[in-house]
């Protein structure tokens, strides 16, 4: 230990190959079950998220079923979830009310909360940001260790909901109350093993995982940049990753709050959420009341709109690099990039009341948020924009990111402006809770967010295996999963606009939508082709899954830098070491220098100096000096 | 309101550096007997009757909930002032660093938020 | 593999690590605590005239807590002052003191000030009854002072087995000081000293009530809110002195010796979280003890 200890006392660290002996004595479960190496880290939330991620997917699979032939038994799987999910919640293989709504729920809060939070924020935060910004390890990789397994265990919990008596949580990913306080209390009523009791047990967790990697993100872009890597020398990918972080830093804990006073609620009979005067199953409910179910709604979305910025925030800075890598040019309006990111950030804290038109808010205060949220589409636009600006006269490979990136830059733009009819109130009267809203949220997170994770799982993979994901596969993979998109969601809009309620749970059967016909179909007709979509995307993440683990092993073996690209991660070994760099990076200039004038390759990498002939090029053009 | 300096790594100079701390400590002990002085206050005040006060000081009418609120803002005066204590001098706040002073005005830019338009919300005539 | 700036400073921001990420922590803890506030200030603000209890805290008891605690936080200052001079053995004195605060704070809120809630009853009348028992309530009294109406009859519960009999028609309440003598008007507020219940019994008749709860967080909002938010902080006092163990353990002892100054910034964050603890309750004790 004496070495380490002169180190730690002079507290200057240089990185020494010496030093690394003592990290290969550790066994199998050290490194790569418990470690806290950021990299492997990074990859467990990963694999989790994608685990999870279908695993969401999946019970929408089986909503869909039930919304296309609503009161028939599943096919096939039929006769099997009776065994999994007990007989009282798919008696003959057919769906009741309410497993269905418990799908619902499910669906939702595994998607946003295990899925693509994870995958975004933690798995790429964590495999990425230390690399881009030239740092060793996390500030803190006990902490981030401690963030992963706080994850592990929430996630296990949520699973673990679905088999309690009643069922998982029904309430929606929302848990409104009081509906959400009362759920599942009658006969036989446990305190904590029912669906939402342990649904909140689960976020706490799940919330505490993600405080922690918030401090520990920021923390280490702030502390451990590599020396040079000035902020406006960042990539744009840990711009996002410092917004986000500071969104689920601040915004996180008064939704830990309500969950609490929710707890409470359930188990230690308090009233936060209820009013005086509840009738639960014609009786009279003993409680004191006195609260106030409105209180819920504004903690809940003062966590929930920072949460799409969440969502959002990191599959735009995945795209921003590979836009960048793969036009071949500088990322356009940088600057311009990073202030709306900050921006977007700093709005989304004061816009949340937007979720809540229709809980009789008075006209003062429903202006100010109407025009809060007009505001905050301003700097989408502009990094929209400068997207779209960045491929102009770029000479642009189409390799695989590259062509879920330009997928992405469309799908979101349709998901962005859909929105703008909900921030105003008067329309948001008709369209509120119907399947435009879904339309409108799904565009923006999956063809929107998730095309953009699974861009960046193409672009690292290498980075994280040494090894490529097969470029024929992930055609297969992405045409039609683009396709399939948008016959899902492209018809909700028809749907919503029709008027059909988001929780139906026939699919809008017994309501003959007044007759009306979109293109010859009622609105329950359109479930049948969207459902069909649904179920053949499912089909075309197989290519994916195949590719993924195959390549592990069996890819194409290539160089530090197959996508020639320009940030400091590439300047690692692949995969990397523990310690990450072979000498400490200095970087020397932006992050996007690509095409630079008078140079024999096409890229400039960070950490590449900058000699007297360029720069007295650049004085003569300041436009080039970041 | 400086903190004190970081320990010299020279060893002769660290009986002055001792020194330097040895101040800083008598200003602490100073703030901690301040905050039971102010704990005592607090919980004096709270038995004076402000409304009853200041309807004799100002010969005005003040009702017994009206009263209540000035006895609140007292006792939320008094928190604020021991809670600046604690953060300005226990907590190193007076002289810290400018990122950290950024970190908190954020935060207390939207806490602030989250009572006020909550509030507003909440109060907004339409709905009672 | 080192991790930079784990003791010394980064240049350009002046601050070591675990100071960035405690300041970020407690930005996030000013957020967790502004929402349980947020719901104590609204429901406070919503409540009908008489639903929010006052003066049902013991008010020596929570002063006597709050002085514990701003004593600990000098002493985990001094505590870290005796690192940066290199007074090992003052430091763990300190620490001692420290951790002692703490465990007292914890042993008086869960032997004096939570347990007694537990068996301390309230009857709600219904509204239409309120009249039959002005003899308690002293109604009459306070509207003409323009004082909040009394809506419930508080007391020791005589006959507990009232409350799962449905053959007994009567609870037998023996009667705080405010109800058995309802027109004193030294009882419209309530004495810093906290005095027992009388042995004078009300009879009250199950007809006329609307509930009966004892003052468990179940009994209003404002024991909701009392019981949420002092048991949060409760957990993070826990927490500060599993900390604080931790460091005056001879495990520390070897940091210490390795590099003091490592020991000294661990002391400085966690007594950073120490004083927020400290400064949450700054804030608890006049809402809920005193207004």
């Amino acid at each position: 230990m004496d070495a380490s200890t002169s180190l730690e006392t002079h507290g200057e660290h240089h990185h020494e190959a010496g030093h690394e002996h003592e990290h290969h004595e550790l066994g199998f479960w050290r490194k790569y079950i418990f470690s806290t190496d950021h990299k492997v880290i990074g990859i467990q939330y990963g694999l989790c998220g994608l685990v999870f991620l279908f695993l969401g997917f999946s019970l929408m699979m089986m909503m869909r079923w039930q919304l296309a032939y609503p009161g028939t038994a599943l096919p096939i799987i039929g006769k099997w979830l009776p065994y999994i999910f007990g007989a009282n919640s798919m008696p003959d293989g057919k769906m009741t009310p309410e497993f269905y709504n418990s799908l619902g729920a499910m669906h939702g809060t595994i998607m946003i909360f295990l899925g693509v939070v994870p995958l975004a924020f933690a798995a790429f935060g964590n495999f990425v940001v230390p690399l881009q910004i030239g740092a060793p390890d996390m500030t803190f990789p006990k902490v981030n260790a401690a963030s992963f397994w706080a994850f592990a265990v929430g996630g296990v919990i949520m699973l673990v909901s679905f088999f309690v008596p009643g069922g998982a949580a029904k309430g929606g990913w929302t848990s409104y109350t009081p509906l959400s306080d009362i759920s599942d209390k009658g006969p036989g009523f446990h305190l904590v093993m029912n669906g939402q009791s342990l649904w909140l047990i689960g976020f706490i967790f799940l919330i505490t995982s993600s405080l922690l990697g918030a401090v520990n993100f920021i923390t280490t872009i702030i502390q451990l940049r590599a020396k040079g890597l000035t902020w406006m020398r960042l990539p744009f990918f840990v711009w996002a990753q410092f917004v986000t972080a500071f969104l689920l830093l601040l915004a996180f804990p008064p939704l830990e709050a309500a969950i609490i006073m929710q707890l409470m609620d359930r188990t230690a009979a308090t009233s936060f959420f209820l009013p005086a005067g509840m009738i639960v199953n014609g009786a009279p409910l003993h409680i004191s009341g006195g609260g106030s179910p409105l209180l819920w709604q504004h903690l809940f979305w003062f966590l929930g709109h920072p949460e799409v910025y969440v969502l959002i925030l990191p599959a735009f800075g995945i795209v921003g690099e590979i836009l960048a890598n793969n036009s071949r040019k500088p990322l356009w309006g940088y600057k311009s990039l990073v202030f709306s990111v900050l921006v977007i950030g700093f709005l989304s804290f004061i816009v949340w009341a937007h979720h809540m038109w229709l809980t009789g808010m008075g006209s003062t205060v429903s202006a100010f948020f109407q025009t809060t949220t007009l505001l905050i589409s301003i700097p989408s636009v502009i990094i929209l924009s400068a997207f779209f600006i960045s491929l102009w006269g770029g000479s642009i490979r189409f390799n695989v990111p590259m062509l879920w990136v330009t997928a992405f830059l469309p799908m979101f733009g349709i998901g962005g402006l859909t929105g703008i009819p909900l921030a105003f109130n008067s329309a948001d009267l008709y369209l509120h809770d119907t399947y435009y809203v879904i339309a409108h949220f799904h565009y923006i997170v999956a063809p929107g967010t998730i095309f953009g994770l699974f861009a960046g799982v193409y672009y690292w993979f290498p980075k994280a295996t040494g090894r490529q994901m097969s470029e024929f596969w992930g055609k297969v993979h992405f045409w039609p999963s683009l396709i399939c998109m948008n016959v899902i969601f492209l018809p909700m809009f028809l749907q919503g606009m029709l008027g059909m309620h988001r929780r139906w749970y026939d699919g809008g059967q017994g309501w003959t939508l007044s007759g009306e016909h979109i293109w010859g179909l009622t609105g329950f007709q359109w479930n049948t082709p969207i459902s069909w979509a649904a179920w053949i995307m499912g089909l075309a993440q197989i290519p994916f899954i195949i590719n993924f683990f195959w390549s592990i092993k069996h890819g194409k073996k290539v160089n530090d830098n197959p996508w020639e690209a320009t940030t400091l991660e590439w300047t690692a070994p692949s995969p990397p070491p523990h310690g990450n760099f072979v000498t400490t990076p200095v970087a020397y200039r932006g992050p996007y220098e690509y095409s630079l004038p008078g140079r024999e390759k096409d890229f400039t990498m960070q950490n590449e100096p900058v000699d007297p002939a360029e720069r007295s090029r650049r004085m003569a053009e300041p436009a080039l000096v970041h | 309101m400086n903190n004190p300096p970081d320990i010299a790594q020279d060893p002769a100079e660290h009986e002055e550096y001792a020194h330097g701390v040895q101040q800083h400590v008598s200003r602490y002990l100073m703030v901690g007997g301040l905050l039971l002085f102010f704990t005592l206050l607090t919980v004096a005040l709270s038995y004076v009757d402000f409304g009853g006060f200041f309807s004799w000081l100002f010969h005005m009418h003040i009702s017994p909930d009206g009263g209540r609120k000035l006895n609140i803002t007292v006792a939320i005066i008094v928190a604020a002032f021991k809670a600046s204590l604690v953060a300005l001098i226990f907590m190193h706040l007076a002289a810290e660093k400018r990122l950290i002073y950024r970190v908190l005005i954020f935060t207390g830019f939207f806490v602030l938020g989250l009572f006020w338009l909550t509030y507003l919300a909440w109060y907004d005539p339409i709905s009672r | 593999m080192e991790i930079p700036y784990t003791i010394s400073t980064r240049p350009d921001t002046g601050l070591w690590n675990a100071k960035v990420g405690i300041w970020l922590f407690l930005a996030s803890e000013v957020m967790l605590f502004g929402g349980l506030f947020s719901a104590y200030v609204f429901l406070r603000l919503d409540a009908q005239p008489g639903e929010w209890p006052h003066g049902v805290l013991n008010v020596p008891i929570g002063t006597m807590n709050t002085a514990i605690l701003i004593v600990s936080s000098v002493t985990v200052v001094l505590a870290w002052a005796a690192l940066k001079m290199r007074r090992y053995r003052a430091y763990w004195w300190y620490m001692l003191a420290t951790i002692l605060c703490g465990i007292i704070f914890l042993v008086v809120k869960l032997t004096f000030e939570w347990p007694p809630k537990f068996s301390h009853y309230g009857v709600f009348l219904k509204p239409e009854a309120r009249e039959k028992y002005e003899q308690y309530l002293g109604n009459h009294r306070r509207e003409e002072k323009g004082l909040d109406p009394r809506i419930e009859i508080t007391g020791h519960l005589e006959n507990k087995e009232a409350l799962t009999d449905s053959n007994i028609k009567e609870y037998e309440i023996a009667m705080d000081p405010a109800n058995a003598d309802p027109d004193n008007p030294s009882n419209d507020r309530a004495h810093f000293i906290p005095l027992p219940a009388t042995d004078k019994i009300a009879k009250i008749e199950k007809e006329d009530v609307e509930r009966i709860d004892s003052f468990g967080p179940w009994h209003s909002a404002y024991f909701a809110s009392y019981f949420t938010i002092t048991g949060l902080h409760g957990a993070h006092v826990l927490g500060g002195v599993l900390v604080f163990l931790y460091m005056w353990l001879p495990v520390s002892k070897k940091v210490y010796q390795r590099n003091p100054e490592h020991l000294a910034n661990r002391v400085e964050v966690s007594g950073l979280f120490w004083h927020f603890v400290d400064l949450i309750w700054i804030f608890v004790f006049p809402l809920f003890y005193l207004l």
